[in-house]
């Protein structure tokens, strides 16, 4: 399993290069946002490409830092999910980068910290994504945590002030559990390295305790109801590109630990009371997400309840994909492509709500009437991203509420299809409550201002590319058939039926 | 002979292409848009031409790309799908040029005519899939789409219809996809055969394919606005003229009536659909639909009311011609969803004329009209007859094949059904026609321009043309090309054995 099957420098670059972008933006300031803009997603485009076409050819790529593998050394390695999560950051970074160029031109707040914080940001996700041992996920958790927290506070206000203080809590306090729980099982089993701790692990209370450790501070990073309550108020009130990136990724972060931990680390301690119990507060969090969200009196505000309910989406999950066998291909790929999608929508919505409220200088609903005809890209942008959270086709929200669907119809867990259904209906109630108010002519008295045109034209991408994601979906599907938990998930003895 | 793959993308692409440049039209650019509309239009109707040419020689037209890693998106050119593909192309142009003069001066237009656009996109759509899940990709997208024009004059009651259309189409949509996904589960993928193709499915699953049946029907009759699932239709009447026109006649209630054709033929395929029991069931609900909608027309003294309760009643006939098994009662179905198409279109056309001109909304202020507008009022009553099913207009071979299959299914209730409805049709419509024409003017209506003619001739020419035709499918009805013509040729091919 150690075989090392590639030493190409592609791993690598993608951690380094923003990294490096984040250190040079450190020390010569805003004035070289630009030049970093242009090279940096080039060079990390470019090397992702490298690594697919690799995987595509080899398989499975390992890369032992300083040439020593696990068990010792520190040990990346890449398969279909991960990459599947590095483009998902890839093209999100991307239009976040182009739009925080025009976002920040003027003499908005926040732009000298925003490039550092967020090269630093982007680096940390990467590496998370490559990670291949426990404590490795935990460092690029950590430094996630502390460049979010740091992002929120940017604008400097009171409000933002608070909001980041008390996000940077709850992610220390989840830091902490998930760090207590993997020194748990490094006591148990003399082990961080993920391959091999699947192979080991036997289901024993010790195991139990630290997975449920690791569980409850992974759910807490997620924000899962009821752990969700540091996660409106620092996404709405943060500005909206560092909005769109803790929305569209961040959160997406801890999710996929979760999903890998539990499907290819201990799938053996996945219990169907446990399963049906995530199932049920990610229900809760559907219902009570939309239903706050439906009565936000500010946008930001709305689209940070909005997800708080597609969170709750993600967590479904869990008991479709470990009902039976037979289901788990399908109900996991769902979950990921969901948390793809919702990556693309929500950064768009972030994104054209940043627009629209910069052009009416106020964060309200009901000051949004006539914003259409001086920001028509933006407000397009915001209907098809809420087409895909509301799961409607052509999206790819659509083809993963779909998957999830087929899942639970296919395991006789008609219960999961009827929360499915009720909550792309609610989506769809404080998506239109948002749109309608845009047919309204605008009153007399209204004063807009402009904004630079990429602003709207990174948001009105990454809404197009959600809506791409429902035309294209075979290549990101067959990508993730070809992920280490699915692979795992083959060895346990229970898969085998005709 | 391998399938043609271009074509079926191709009408699809030349309405949806059509939108998207018309949101890049700046709103003052009016012949820029205009001629992109007419262009769009008439490609759509010179390729449709060729297909429909193509399927009566047999040739085969299929696109095929991948959608998910077990199943596929695919257009595809049947002789059902091109009956709706011909009508929505032709009623296309028409509305088009109908909504180019009725629109004139007012405000969003570019947004206007790109939804417009997108909402012919996807009934051209729904016409060619060529499975479930492609056609539920374009029933979703035509609810979209119709959103925009619905609520398009942006008033507090258009507001209000858009909020009850979406409650109504939302859930229908949902209903359906469940119903597909849960199909998907027991039979595999599903693609539409002449026939159908679930008479195979072994005997266990018959319990679910009837739930299944059910919930596609429930999630379907929304949009055919069956009863008790019809409380949009009247609602959504604030929209303008043009869209209510093509909201009856082609794009929202057709897809839901053409959607129950596809599944009762083409997926589970009539015989079976008996053998399980569940016609019986759709053709009761089709009777109190027609019932039910006549009555209610008759209350209404706003006309775009009346017309939209006679909607409801009439494509509730669509699905009555496929709850009277056999042939016959088929064909009276299937070439209704044109006939309808044609008749309702020029009525709306007909309201939209009165209200533009002279201001005209309740048919109490219909008195006399006939004088001032000699050509609209002509029309109006070709097809009010035809409505009513009186010779040689096209709704007279409706009722005559619908009947003649009841008597041939010794289905008599059936044929007590649709005399109950002429009745009712010539008591909401005969008044009407006794006012517009021999009812002294009650009232001063603005004198006619200077050309001389009853109103703007973007508005008169369409409703000339559509009240022509529903003469003509009536009177050519044995023509090898006419809708009945086409219908035979489909109940032939859906009732091979």
């Amino acid at each position: 399993m150690t075989g090392i099957s590639s030493v190409a420098p592609w791993i690598p670059s993608l951690i380094l290069l923003p990294l490096a972008a984040g250190s040079l933006s450190f020390l010569f300031g805003p004035r070289s946002s630009l030049g970093l803009v242009a090279a940096t997603p080039v060079g990390i485009g470019f090397a992702l490409i490298q690594l697919l076409l690799e995987f595509n050819d080899t398989g499975l790529q390992h890369y032992p830092v300083g040439s020593w593998g696990s068990p010792l050394g520190i040990e990346f390695r890449a398969d279909g999910l991960s990459l599947v999560m590095l483009g998902m950051t890839a093209t999100v970074g991307i239009f976040i980068s182009l739009y925080a160029l025009g976002y920040f031109s003027g003499e908005q707040a926040g732009g000298v910290w925003f490039w550092p914080l967020w090269w630093f940001l982007w680096a940390a996700l990467n590496a998370l994504f490559l990670s291949a041992d426990l404590f490795n996920l935990y460092v690029t958790l950590e430094l996630l945590s502390l460049s979010a927290a740091g992002l929120v506070t940017l604008s400097g206000e009171w409000e933002s002030l608070a909001a980041g203080l008390r996000y940077l809590l709850a992610a220390l306090a989840g830091s902490l559990a998930y760090l207590m729980g993997v020194a748990l099982l490094y006591g148990a089993y003399g082990t961080l390295s993920l391959e091999l701790m699947a192979g080991l692990i036997r289901p024993e209370p010790a195991n139990a305790l630290a997975a449920s450790l690791i569980t409850v501070g992974l759910l807490l990073k997620t924000a899962l109801f009821p752990l969700h309550f540091w996660l409106p108020p620092a996404h709405g009130s943060a500005l909206p590109p560092v909005s769109a990136l803790l929305s569209g990724l961040v959160i997406k972060a801890s999710f996929y630990m979760l999903l890998r931990l539990w499907f290819e680390v201990f799938p053996s301690a996945l219990t169907p009371v446990f399963a049906q119990g995530i199932g049920i507060l990610g229900a809760i969090a559907v219902f009570s997400g939309a239903w706050l969200a439906f009565h936000q009196e500010k946008l930001k505000m709305l689209i940070a309840w909005s997800t708080v309910a597609q969170i709750g989406y993600l967590f479904l999950t869990f008991p479709l994909a470990s009902a039976s066998p037979a289901g788990a291909l399908t109900a996991l790929s769902g979950g990921v492509y969901l948390a793809l999608s919702h990556a693309m929508a929500k950064a768009a919505l972030f994104l054209a709500a940043g627009a629209m409220l910069k052009v009416t200088g106020e964060d309200r609903i009901d000051r949004l009437e006539g914003v259409g005809r001086h920001l028509p890209v933006s407000l397009f942008a915001f209907a098809i991203a809420g087409v895909s959270l509301m799961g409607l086709p052509p999206s790819g929200g659509f083809i993963a509420k779909w998957l999830l669907l087929d899942a639970a119809l296919a395991t006789g867990q008609w219960w999961w299809a009827v929360v499915l259904i009720l909550g792309s209906l609610l989506t769809a109630a404080y998506i239109f409550r948002v749109l309608r108010r845009c047919f309204l002519a605008p009153p007399e008295h209204a004063v807009f201002h402009s904004v630079p045109v990429v602003m709207p034209i990174a948001a009105f991408s990454l809404a197009g590319i959600a809506l791409l994601l429902g035309l294209t979906a075979v290549f990101p599907l067959r990508l993730l058939e070809k992920s280490a938990p699915y692979v795992a998930e083959a060895a346990i003895p229970f898969t085998v039926v005709p | 002979m391998i399938p043609d793959p271009w074509l079926p993308l191709l009408i699809v692409l030349s309405s949806l292409l059509t939108g998207v440049l018309i949101f890049f039209v700046g709103e003052e650019q009016h012949r820029t848009r205009s001629t992109l509309n007419l262009v769009g239009a008439v490609a759509k109707l010179l390729l449709v031409g060729v297909m429909v040419w193509g399927v009566f020689h047999r040739h085969r037209y299929e696109t095929r790309l991948p959608l998910l890693p077990d199943q596929d998106f695919v257009l595809r050119a049947d002789a059902m799908g091109m009956l709706f593909v011909g009508l929505s192309s032709v009623l296309w142009l028409l509305t088009t040029i109908y909504a180019i003069g009725y629109l004139e001066g007012s405000p969003h237009r570019s947004r206007f005519f790109g939804f417009f656009s997108l909402c012919v996109t996807s009934t051209m759509g729904i016409a060619l899939a060529g499975d479930l899940i492609t056609f539920m990709l374009f029933y979703e997208l035509l609810t979209l789409s119709t959103y925009p024009l619905v609520v398009h004059r942006g008033t507090p009651e258009a507001l209000h219809a858009g909020k009850v259309y979406l409650k109504y189409t939302l859930t229908g949509g949902a209903l359906l996809l469940v119903g597909i996904v849960w199909l998907y589960n027991v039979a595999g993928s599903v693609e539409f055969t002449e026939r159908g193709a679930l008479a195979q499915v072994s005997e266990i699953h018959h319990p679910a394919l009837l739930a299944i049946f059910a919930i596609l029907i429930a999630g379907l009759g929304v949009k055919t606005a069956l009863v008790p699932l019809h409380g949009w239709l009247p609602v959504a009447m604030v929209a303008p003229a043009p869209v209510s026109a093509l909201l009856h006649a082609v794009a929202v209630v057709k897809a839901g009536a053409f959607g129950i054709v596809r599944i009762a033929y083409d997926v589970y395929g009539v015989e079976f659909a008996a053998r399980l029991g569940v016609l019986k069931p759709l053709s009761w609900l089709a009777g109190v639909t027609i019932i039910y909608g006549s009555l209610r027309a008759l209350a209404q003294d706003d006309l775009k009311r009346r017309l939209a309760y006679s909607t409801i009643s009439q494509v509730s006939y669509i699905v009555l011609g496929i709850g009277i098994l056999g042939p016959v009662a088929t064909i009276g179905g299937v070439v209704h969803l044109v006939h309808q198409g044609l008749m309702k279109i020029t009525l709306f056309f007909c309201a939209g004329d009165l209200a533009e001109t002279l201001g005209i909304h309740k048919i109490s202020e219909m008195n006399g009209v006939g004088r001032r507008m000699p050509w609209s009022m002509a029309a109006f009553t070709v097809a009010a007859l035809g409505m009513i099913g009186v010779p040689p207009v096209a709704g007279f071979v409706s009722k005559w094949y619908l009947g003649s299959g009841a008597i041939d299914a010794k289905q008599y209730w059936a044929l007590g059904v649709l005399a109950v409805s002429t009745a009712l049709n010539a008591a909401y419509f005969l008044p009407i026609l006794h006012r517009i024409w021999f009812r002294p003017a009650s009232g001063e209506w603005p004198k006619p321009e200077r050309d001389g003619l009853e109103t703007r001739p973007t508005l008169l020419v369409p409703t000339l043309i559509t009240a022509l035709l529903s003469l003509a499918a009536g009177l050519f009805a044995g023509a090898p090309f006419s809708p009945l013509g086409w219908a035979k040729l489909i109940a032939a091919r859906e009732y091979v054995s």
